[in-house]
């Protein structure tokens, strides 16, 4: 099983040419075991290459991959992972001429799971209704639910999840989400790959912003946000909202933007009980104010954004 | 290697196979044709025109034949002579013909049809092998082969002995040389054309492509093999044991060497040479 002091996923300086083209560049990046890493970029950013390198699907031409503490390149340790790794692709694909139980039960075989568990996973997701009909029958939505369950028939102690709710509508999507959460409760090492930021928000323990192959920050959300976004950002409202344009006169503000309510940044949130007497001395009638944690979608575009400029 | 893991990918492979309507019909009519429907009309329309000009040029060609062969063709009649001569050797390449166009029509799509399916990404995550895949790849393309031509081969039998087997005292056929067609002989070439066809659908971008590949292959093991087979039914027993023997040890090698063709990225569709 997982050794918790040794990191699930460990990619050091990882390089993937695929003839002039290098799809993954001198990647970094560290999965903690038991841990939920999102790697977040828009298509083309080498997120599905970095989950075919960490079962060993292919083999990087420089640097190195650890995965459970063994080398995916290599044929014997490789196999080893691979019997220990979940893979989701973006696009399922299943023998559509075979029924959805004859696919899982293909699967068990390969993985020497108990039909059993093919069963129960079949259930967990919701498709073991279907199990009877021929694959080539789904809809977009049924075949990622078997995709998932084929994913966990052997209880993986890594579940790579690549794009995994394209295409599907809000429940299907949901179960999706809630399946990792369960996992990574279970002590599981879960990687989903998403150009989806809401999708990441309050289920990553990190993200991994990737762009061009390469990562261009990781960490925490909370960590990322203090790094790209280390202004605190107050969201005010009042019953006359013209009263509200006192605040950019007031000490301390940076920058301020109006959407109905006014957002504004701060140089430090201790200012805000000075500024809120201040409101209500002039007569505002305040109804809200908030400090805001800035979303994924806004630190995604505030790091690409620092990025172009660092460049 | 695991034979269990092997067996399981030849299952689904063999599932799927039989499931697919466009590949089983044309399969079964190509069967149905070489052991059911020629030697059906073939051999009483023979039996029909025992006085006719085209039976006495046949039994003129007959009688050109070294002596050795003729004392093989059994039979007191022109017409029994020549339905035997056609039972037992001039049909007798259909044992080859058939098996190698099935095996080689399921077999160029195999590899190659993974990747295009997309189910090739299932496999290359997977714990299999690329050996344990190969195999369980070669066994399934080899099945359908072997089971048209095991039941094709028992209804040509019977036929050859309904129509035939009277005029000669019983059942005659299959002769000794058949059996080591059918058992010794046949079954490496089938392997050596399905090792090459294997590797062509682990390379190549396209089911159509390795179609057309498995085609410029097949054919010249399909001539070979002919010529082969109808020469080792005239020959001594040994010659078919010899033979058998030597095509066994170059399909051995090929198969072996065979299973580096498939890999992993392969499977994916991004080698650079896929």
């Amino acid at each position: 099983m997982n050794d918790p002091m040794v990191p699930a996923i460990e990619f050091r300086r990882v390089t993937k040419l695929f003839g002039p083209v290098r799809a993954v560049s001198e990647l970094d990046f560290v999965a903690p075991t038991g841990s939920v890493t999102v790697l977040l970029g828009p298509n083309g950013a080498g997120k599905t290459t970095t989950v075919r390198l960490t079962t060993g699907a292919l083999k990087a031409d420089d640097g190195t991959v650890q995965v459970l503490g063994l080398d995916p390149s290599d044929d014997e340790q490789g196999q080893e992972i691979r019997s220990r790794c979940g893979v989701v692709p973006p696009k399922p694909a299943f023998y559509d001429q075979l029924t959805g139980w004859e696919n899982l039960e293909f699967a068990a075989k390969i993985f020497e799971a108990e039909l059993d568990d093919a069963r129960d996973a079949a259930v967990r997701f919701g498709i073991d209704h279907a199990l009877d009909q021929e694959v080539g029958g789904y809809s977009t939505g049924m075949r990622t639910r078997l995709a998932l369950a084929r994913s966990v028939i052997h209880d993986p102690d890594v579940l790579l999840l690549d794009e995994p709710t394209a295409g599907l509508d809000p429940e299907s999507s949901r179960a999706v989400l809630d399946l990792i959460q369960e996992l990574a409760g279970r002590g599981r090492t879960i990687v989903m790959c998403t150009h989806l930021l809401h999708e990441a928000e309050g289920i990553a323990d990190q993200v991994v912003l990737m762009d061009d192959g390469t990562a261009r920050a990781a960490g925490h959300p909370d960590e990322l946000a203090a790094a790209y976004m280390p202004e605190p950002i107050v969201v005010f409202d009042a019953e006359d909202r013209s009263v509200l344009e006192l605040l950019t006169d007031l000490d301390g503000v940076t920058s301020i933007h109006r959407n109905g309510s006014v957002q504004v940044t701060l140089d430090d949130l201790a200012r805000l009980p000075d500024m809120v007497a201040t409101l209500v001395t002039a007569g505002a009638r305040l109804t809200r104010v908030e400090p805001v944690t800035p979303t994924l979608e806004e630190l995604y575009f505030r790091m690409q954004r620092a990025h172009r400029e660092k460049t | 290697m695991r034979r269990h893991q092997v067996l399981a990918v030849a299952a689904a492979d063999l599932k799927r196979l039989f499931k697919s309507r466009d590949y089983i019909i044309p399969l079964a009519i190509l069967a149905g044709l070489f052991f059911v429907f020629v030697p059906g009309i073939m051999l009483p329309l023979i039996g029909a025109t025992e006085r006719s000009p085209l039976m006495a040029q046949i039994g003129d060609v007959i009688g050109t034949l070294p002596q050795q062969i003729q004392d093989n063709i059994a039979g007191d009649t022109p017409a029994v002579r020549t339905a035997y001569a056609f039972a037992v050797y001039l049909l007798a390449p259909i044992a080859i013909v058939v098996p190698l166009t099935i095996s080689s029509a399921v077999g160029a799509n195999t590899m190659v049809g993974e990747r295009e399916r997309g189910t090739g990404e299932f496999l290359a995550h997977s714990p299999l092998t690329v050996q344990e895949i190969y195999m369980g790849k070669l066994i399934a393309s080899l099945v359908p082969g072997y089971l048209a031509t095991a039941v094709g081969f028992t209804v040509y039998s019977l036929i050859v002995n309904l129509t035939v087997g009277r005029q000669l005292g019983g059942w005659f056929f299959p002769t000794t040389g058949w059996w080591y067609l059918i058992l010794w002989v046949v079954p490496p070439f089938i392997a050596i054309a399905l090792a090459v066809i294997l590797r062509l659908s682990a390379r190549v971008r396209s089911a159509a492509a390795a179609q057309q590949a498995s085609t410029l292959v097949t054919l010249p093991v399909i001539i070979a093999s002919y010529g082969i087979a109808s020469g080792l039914l005239y020959s001594p027993a040994y010659s078919a044991l010899i033979v058998g023997a030597l095509a066994w040890i170059v399909a051995i090698v090929l198969l072996r060497s065979g299973a580096r063709a498939v890999r992993r990225e392969r499977l994916l569709g991004v080698a650079a040479d896929a």
